[in-house]
């Protein structure tokens, strides 16, 4: 090799080193892609699914059976509205509780913690969002129902109940809600904090009036994730919520209800082992919806944050 | 106050201090931070209240059972004989299914986004997608399993519902949650890195093996270890792919193959099982579990919180 580079001039099939260092290289590269595209195959996956049973679903159902007052799949009545009005109570529940405590939590975190105190308090939060929440349904049964929904509600309250899975979950989606909504407002240059202490305003009005106006996106994309987060829920609300055999159309959260992720859970667990069957499609029509929900909620917040981005 | 040692008199500092704040007590500010702080002390104390009460709950079985019986016995309707040893057996191997599974891809996917894929219409459709799929509801990905999994491997064993379906399952639960913090953790290596590889005639493989994983792999273990905390505790795609809820046999002597194809529980699972059960007993029992369980995710997170603040490196 080095004699003939004596004679000719250098070219860049030399500089390219040998072809098995570059098989080699297009093989790993190749791998790599592939793994990277099971992420799309798994998408195509799931759209394929879930389309082929809810179209099923739709082609098969009395149409009746869709407006008849309650979900109750194995007695044949799939009124979708009774179980998107539960998710729809609990979710908003969920945020009630989740958006005062998880903004205060941010805005204490990232306005007046000192470095300290945050490098503590920020771990432990991730700590709350790593409970699963199934250990959470049976807080909500075992505690929050009995102390605190049963205080709240007037009269005698169902021990399942809406308003206890609603701050159950609100629970579970503070620490998510807080830690999107502090870092957005971390990373406001503290020139525009500085600005504002010079012209006399004290801390509250520098967070309320400059911070939190500036981190206004990431703050928005913190509520509607969770938000979807609430909606996509499922343990705490299969086992607090009530509503195992089905759900009529209920819009007061001191009742029982049913959200669509239970009304999934409640089938799979209960159906019969073998498939099939309109109440079968009915769980697949159900998660096509969940999907369509979440995605679309996730998009708009993807929106949020990139504007975020720009900014700054 | 920072001027008072200079200013003569108290009532001169009183004075000067009254006419900076404008007459007026800052009550809204006292309220503001006090409502900022009480959000924050509610949102731990119920952490707090979580824990304890589980575990006063709990009490019972640890002092009547104790720990070595309710580990060790199988599940059973008859409480003072349940246990949450096929739970945990389960948890085990579907945690080493989702392990096996989910380094490899998502490493792989993860330094193809990061490292290898150009700026095209292709690599924002697969970034997009993985994005995506970490925000669909864990549910959802069980009806995937039901519909795909459970029907490939129906005729493995137990018409599908086995133990390898509920792992593929977890495994693609958490796939896109790998793959996102790996992609972070690739991210952080500066392209100086990079470069100098590049400047000695390294190829990009080359470089990736020996000089960005190294500084990357604290990242990426981080991630891997609060991804299987999490794959840890999720119930409701298990659920969905058949986790038996009820008791069921299996002989001691049963094989790794027959466990695997055979029907399997987790505990998780075993926690909602036993959680809608009317019986009272129960419940000490169901808190028992639930003290297991939080043992083990808590102490998983903790380790990565350690290994996180201790191998982290700023550049």
């Amino acid at each position: 090799m080095t004699a003939s580079r004596e004679s000719s001039p250098l070219t860049i099939k030399d500089l390219r080193g040998s072809t098995g260092r570059r098989r080699r290289e297009l093989i790993i590269r190749s791998l790599f892609f592939m793994s990277a595209a099971t992420a799309v195959l798994i998408s195509i996956l799931i759209v394929v699914a879930l389309i082929g049973q809810a179209v099923l679903f739709i082609t098969k159902v009395d149409l009746s059976s869709l407006v008849s007052g309650s979900w109750q799949p194995r007695a044949g009545n799939f009124d979708l509205a009774a179980i998107i009005a539960g998710t729809f109570v609990i979710a908003s529940i969920a945020m009630l509780v989740a958006a005062p405590l998880g903004l205060g939590a941010a805005i204490f975190l990232a306005e007046y913690a000192r470095p300290r105190v945050r490098r503590t308090i920020k771990p432990i939060l991730e700590v709350l969002a790593a409970i699963p929440s199934v250990v959470l349904g049976f807080f909500t049964l075992t505690v929050l129902t009995p102390r605190v929904v049963d205080v709240i509600c007037p009269g005698p309250t169902p021990i399942f109940n809406m308003a206890g899975a609603g701050i159950a979950v609100g629970i579970l989606i503070t620490p998510l809600v807080a830690s999107i909504a502090e870092d957005s407002m971390y990373a406001v240059p503290n020139s525009l904090r500085e600005a504002s202490y010079g012209l006399g305003a004290r801390r509250r009005v520098t967070s309320l009036k400059v911070v939190v106006p500036s981190a206004v996106s990431g703050i928005t994309a913190a509520l509607i994730v969770g938000f979807s987060r609430a909606v996509g829920e499922t343990m705490i609300v299969a086992l607090a919520a009530g509503g195992v055999g089905g759900a009529i159309f209920n819009l007061n959260p001191c009742m029982p209800g049913q959200t669509m992720t239970a009304a999934m859970t409640a089938l799979a667990v209960g159906s019969d082992q073998a498939g099939g069957g309109i109440a079968y499609s009915s769980l697949f029509f159900v998660g096509l919806l969940l999907f369509v929900m979440t995605l679309t909620l996730n998009l708009i917040s993807e929106r949020f944050v990139r504007r975020l981005r720009s900014a700054y | 106050m920072a001027y008072a040692g200079r200013i003569s008199t108290p009532a001169t500092s009183a004075a000067v201090e009254r006419a900076l704040l404008g007459h007026k007590r800052p009550v809204g500010e006292w309220l503001f931070q006090g409502f900022l702080l009480l959000s924050l002390v509610i949102a731990l104390g119920v952490l707090l209240w979580l824990l304890t009460d589980v575990f006063v709950r709990s009490l019972p079985v640890w002092q009547e059972r104790g720990v070595q019986s309710f580990v060790s016995s199988p599940l059973s309707s008859d409480p003072a004989k349940a246990g949450i040893a096929q739970g945990i057996f389960g948890s085990i191997l579907l945690m080493v299914i989702v392990t096996v599974l989910v380094i490899p891809i998502g490493t792989a996917a993860a330094i193809y986004l990061e490292e290898y894929a150009p700026d095209n219409a292709v690599t924002r459709l697969l970034n997009t997608t993985v994005r995506n799929l970490a925000g669909v509801p864990a549910v959802v990905y069980g009806l995937l399993g039901l519909s795909v999994f459970v029907a490939l491997l129906n005729d493995v064993g137990n018409n599908g519902r086995n133990m390898l379906a509920g792992g593929l399952t977890l495994a693609i639960v958490v796939l896109p949650i790998v793959i996102i913090t790996a992609a972070e953790a690739l991210r952080a290596v500066p392209s100086t890195i990079r470069e100098a590889g590049f400047g000695v005639g390294a190829t990009k493989w080359e470089v990736v093996r020996s000089h960005v994983l190294p500084y990357a792999a604290p990242g990426i273990f981080t991630g891997i270890i609060l991804t299987i905390a999490r794959a840890f505790g999720e119930t409701a795609p298990l659920l969905l792919v058949g986790a038996a809820a009820g008791g069921f046999g299996q002989a001691a002597s049963a094989t790794l193959v027959e466990r695997l194809t055979g029907p399997y529980t987790a505990l998780p699972t075993t926690i909602y099982a036993w959680a809608t059960l009317p019986q009272a007993e129960f419940k000490a029992l169901t808190a028992a579990a639930i003290v297991v369980l939080l043992a083990v995710v808590l102490i998983i997170n903790a380790i990565a919180i350690i290994l996180r603040n201790r191998y982290e490196r700023r550049w």
